[in-house]
């Protein structure tokens, strides 16, 4: 890439820190640029979100149609997947899918519900009816 | 308490942290090009099957530790290295160093990271940085892809050194240790071994995930993207290969350019034509994988999207997997001196 191919799409870490790239001048030598950020990285990151809120939306529909419990929304949420989930709440990873069905999930007591809701910082209730304030 | 450290920001947090901590205890002549290439920190694999965030496994890099242990190693400096399982013992360890006037390199999830956008914090945990001082209950951070240092508090910081989740940190912290002069001799050596290590890694993998090979596998996969997955899953799969490919803490074209940097600077130390030449081949192969980026982001923004569209992607792959092929062929018959 050449030096004054450097893009400067400005992207929404552009705004606090430029990146450095490595790019050639006139005579092909190596030289450090800094670069706003790219056009294709940021849709590139949209694409990801968007689907993130896809998966959001469907989980959401899930746990009101009672198939899942509102640990999977908040799982989905937090980006997380159940391994990820196991290692912050430190409970097993048999011990999540069992919570994540409604059924179980309605019987936890509060000292699990806890554990979950300080790691999608939630409250209980919250953690219950999906409306965060 | 504050130690006296030159932050300078690089385009790979761990080049960078490798850089600044060397420079720190006065290896004067190492730069971020020069740590990539004697860490042998160019690589690719495609993990079939394995999914991370609901795409496919794509690295451009190698395990995240490995450039600053290799780059040590080359050149004959002992490095300090420790995982903890309790927080506190972690913290002490950090508070310790830097009292003993060191600075720290952590291994962090960007998560939880306060100084990144939104947008950018996933749970990727191969994040680095170096803690460089204490003040009152802050300690001074330098992230060496930031433009600037900063600060995170105690609570922050540890929450970012035991992030969960795959390649978990665990508090890891590391250094170089002091007391080691290093002659230019020692660099053209770790020059050497870095290039050697590199080959073998990018063509002498006998595994068709793996290096160049793995690229082409990858190019060869896009092809059938369409028809196995659908359009809109085959968008978010390119999506995620760029994401892997050019952003923060990864990157494949931009790490071509850092290697065809490397080489450039290899050649003060090795005047060895073959270097320069194959530094344009990098550069080639960078602005190709940035060109298969564009034709990517016209699938997944819904611009483009046909069969053929898809082909033109994989064979864009092709393409840069022959030019790296013919450039680590290439550094292979350099005769060392």
């Amino acid at each position: 890439m050449k030096k004054e191919d450097v893009p400067q799409d400005l992207s929404s870490l552009g705004k606090i820190t430029k990146e450095v790239c490595y790019a050639t001048d006139g005579s092909g030598k190596y030289t450090k640029e800094l670069s706003q950020g790219w056009e294709v990285k940021i849709t590139a990151l949209d694409t990801a979100w968007s689907d993130i809120e896809v998966r959001m939306n469907a989980a959401k529909q899930k746990v009101l149609n009672g198939e899942a419990s509102p640990l999977l929304f908040f799982m989905e949420k937090a980006l997380m997947d159940i391994s990820i989930l196991a290692g912050y709440t430190g409970f097993w990873k048999f011990q999540i899918a069992r919570h994540m069905k409604p059924k179980i999930f309605k019987k936890l007591n509060d000292k699990i519900l806890q554990r979950y809701a300080d790691v999608f910082n939630v409250r209980i209730d919250e953690l219950k009816s999906m409306n965060i304030e | 308490m504050k130690i006296d450290f030159e932050h300078i920001q690089s385009a790979h947090c761990e080049n960078g942290v490798t850089t600044n901590l060397l420079r720190n205890i006065g290896v004067s002549q190492i730069t971020e090009p020069l740590a990539f290439g004697i860490g042998a920190g160019l690589f690719y694999a495609y993990i079939p099957l394995l999914k991370i965030n609901n795409g496919p496994a794509i690295a451009f890099r190698t395990l995240p530790g490995l450039i600053f242990k290799r780059t040590c190693r080359s050149l004959g400096i002992k490095v300090f290295r420790q995982r903890f399982h309790s927080k506190e013992a972690a913290q002490k360890m950090l508070d310790a160093t830097l009292a003993n006037g060191q600075a720290a390199g952590c291994q962090v999830g960007v998560y939880y990271l306060p100084y990144f956008p939104k947008e950018y914090r996933f749970h990727f945990n191969a994040h680095n940085l170096v803690v460089y001082g204490k003040e009152d209950d802050h300690y001074l951070i330098s992230d060496p892809v930031m433009e600037n240092t900063t600060t995170l508090s105690s609570y922050e910081l540890e929450r970012v050194r035991f992030a969960k989740g795959a390649l978990a940190p665990k508090g890891q912290l590391y250094y170089p240790e002091r007391g080691h002069v290093i002659t230019d001799e020692q660099i053209a050596t770790g020059i050497e071994k870095g290039i050697k290590k590199n080959i073998k890694n990018m063509i002498g993998i006998p595994a068709p995930i793996a290096g160049v090979n793995g690229i082409r596998f990858t190019g060869n996969r896009i092809k059938k993207w369409r028809d196995k997955l659908g359009l809109h899953t085959a968008g978010l799969y390119l999506a995620q290969l760029v994401r892997m490919q050019e952003e923060i803490g990864t990157g494949g074209g931009g790490f071509r350019y850092i290697y065809g940097a490397f080489l450039q600077e290899a050649f003060a130390y090795h005047p060895n034509e073959i270097l320069l030449e194959t530094s344009q081949l990098f550069t080639m192969a960078g602005d190709l994988w940035r060109t298969a980026a564009v034709q990517a982001a016209g699938i997944y923004k819904g611009r483009i999207g046909s069969q053929e569209d898809f082909n033109v992607m994989g064979d864009y792959l092709l393409e840069v997997a022959e030019i790296e092929r013919k450039a680590f062929v290439a550094l292979s018959k350099i005769k060392w001196q």
